[in-house]
């Protein structure tokens, strides 16, 4: 399979820190990569720039075997890349189904019309309705955002996301902050998903990980120091040392 | 149309009061409320252009009087220059003309001013839109040939088809039109796809361009719309008042707008209509009893503030939209 997504000597420092140190790496069409790696590795850093959020300081992004590494970010939205946010994202005082319809709008053509109300577009109502029917939100639809629970808000995260109608799609923790029953029930949307979307995953749920994931590369202090099936990973020597702290 | 709740009734209430009661005093022989009336028209049309910006794009634009200054330039200069010679391509009194460049040259000052602006947040973005709203002051302030810091008299009102501006009552009939036109435009706007991404922008800036939306470039195009409907609310002023100084684009006029807007109802239809009301109502009656009038309507603007959600919109019915 072709790699969706092909990282190369990717480096970004703040300060001192260098929070990308090289980063090489290849997502291929269709498959679900995990990366792990412990806190401060860098894992929400290079999710940023592989969305455009910030720009790296040397390295090279190609998405489609185009290169995107200075393309604005909204512009690889529109080449098909999205991503989720460890820290919900979402606008709080629109209802929960104006959210997911801004998505699916913003790949319906361009949205500089001015007359016709929005919320009576048939085509684009329904098909964000459906997402959310999808993720389990269905008779949320009308509330407004600021009214769900942290667990919905993530439910709602991933809606949006598949509304975006993004081939690729950087999921930055979804699990954050959810209990083992939401967990569950993400770990299960997330199978059911897999296949049809090709997902980079950052989780620090391993159990999440190991039964999601097709590859899993890990990262530490900005470095991927290993990338492999979960079986391969966990048998790498270097990975039990400086992650799962096992000699 | 859009669905018809409890503030719909309202807004239609109090629209029709505002149309109909300056009227009635007219017609009994009082010109003092339709002159008071004319003017709260035409600045609520000023407040509602910025609550497009202020209210649904989250943009605080400290600089709007700057378009009003601009509107009544643009009656005042061509006319200027019909009765005083000089510059023969401007100088008119056709109405259509004026309106055209007090538009024109709005949206355009929005343009080039909201291009950089809008590349700064929050803090930045007030100050910013200050700036340029205090560099038009000054030039208009520097110009001698315009009267400089004494003002512009404007000797004949616009010369318009089908309405005579002479008359008190027709410019009445003239800015009230605008001003409800002025309301649906945004009303419109904003729930189009266009107002959605506005108003996304606004509530997560970084969702809507993860999204894939140039959100600058959404909010550029609110600000050019909001610029150049404030400069033909500059130009109803400039017939208005038949006079225009470099005073009415000072930033305390600014800040007067902003006013009008919060303490009606931010993101409201009739909300900025209500802060305006307020504020003519408040300036007119207490004006005459002490110079310190704005301390009253500080405190207002406080309390509203501080305890009630939605502005006076918020006040009477209730909270939410």
């Amino acid at each position: 399979m072709a790699a969706l997504l092909e990282v190369r000597n990717l480096c970004k420092s703040f300060g001192g820190v260098a929070a990308t140190d090289g980063v090489d790496l290849d997502v291929l069409t269709g498959e679900l990569h995990a990366i792990i790696g412990p806190n401060g590795a860098g894992k929400t850093t290079l999710i940023t720039q592989l969305s455009g959020a910030q720009k790296p300081d040397s390295g090279r992004i190609r998405f489609k075997g185009h290169g995107i590494t200075r393309m604005p970010a909204y512009t690889r939205a529109k080449a098909g890349i999205t991503r989720s946010f460890q820290i919900t994202s979402l606008v709080l005082d629109m209802s929960v189904l104006d959210n997911v319809a801004l998505a699916v709008q913003a790949h319906d053509g361009h949205s500089f019309r001015f007359l016709k109300p929005a919320r009576k577009i048939a085509h684009i109502r329904d098909t964000a309705r459906d997402w959310l029917q999808q993720v389990g939100l269905g008779d949320r639809v009308d509330a407004p955002t600021s009214e769900l629970s942290h667990g919905e808000h993530r439910l709602m995260e991933i809606a949006i996301a598949l509304a975006s109608g993004a081939e690729l799609m950087l999921l930055d923790e979804p699990m954050a902050g959810l209990g083992p029953d939401e967990s569950a029930r993400m770990v299960t949307f997330l199978k059911g998903i897999k296949g049809t979307k090709t997902i980079l995953l950052i989780e620090h749920d391993m159990d999440a990980v190991f039964a999601l994931a097709d590859r899993i590369s890990v990262l530490v202090y900005g470095k991927i120091i290993a990338t492999g099936t979960p079986d391969e990973i966990r048998a790498n020597a270097d990975v039990r040392h400086a992650y799962l702290g096992e000699e | 149309m859009i669905g018809f709740g409890k503030s719909s009734w309202v807004t239609l209430a109090i629209m029709a009061i505002l149309l109909v009661l300056p009227m009635v005093f007219y017609w009994n022989g009082n010109t003092f409320y339709l002159s008071l009336a004319t003017r709260l028209t035409i600045l609520a049309i000023a407040a509602v252009s910025l609550n497009l910006v202020l209210g649904y794009g989250g943009l605080i634009s400290f600089g709007h009087a700057a378009y009003i200054g601009f509107g009544a330039y643009a009656v005042g200069i061509p006319t200027y220059h019909v009765f005083y010679g000089g510059a023969e391509g401007i100088a008119t009194t056709n109405g259509l003309f004026q309106f055209g460049v007090a538009v024109g040259i709005s949206a355009l000052f929005a343009l080039i001013t909201g291009a950089i602006s809008l590349r700064t947040k929050g803090v930045y973005f007030i100050m910013i839109t200050m700036a340029f709203a205090q560099m038009a002051y000054y030039m208009f302030l520097s110009i001698e040939e315009y009267g400089g810091d004494d003002g512009l008299v404007i000797e004949v009102r616009s010369k318009l088809p089908l309405v005579d501006l002479d008359n008190p009552m027709e410019l009445f009939v003239l800015s009230y039109v605008s001003l409800v036109v002025a309301m649906l435009m945004v009303r419109t706007i904003i729930h189009s796809r266009f107002g959605m991404v506005l108003q996304g922008a606004k509530g997560n800036n970084e969702r809507m361009v993860t999204l894939g939306y140039n959100s600058y470039l959404y909010r550029l195009v609110a600000f050019t719309i909001s610029g150049a409907m404030c400069g033909f609310a500059g130009a109803l002023m400039g017939n208005f008042s038949s006079f225009i100084s470099p005073e009415m684009m000072a930033w305390s006029r600014s800040g007067e707008l902003m006013f009008m807007v919060i303490l009606g109802g931010t993101a409201t239809t009739l909300g900025p209509v209500l802060g305006s009301a307020v504020f003519i109502v408040v300036e007119e009656f207490m004006s005459s009893y002490t110079v310190y009038w704005h301390l009253p309507f500080g405190l207002m603007l406080i309390g509203i503030v501080l305890f009630v959600r939605g502005g006076l919109m918020g006040l009477l019915v209730g909270k939410g939209r």
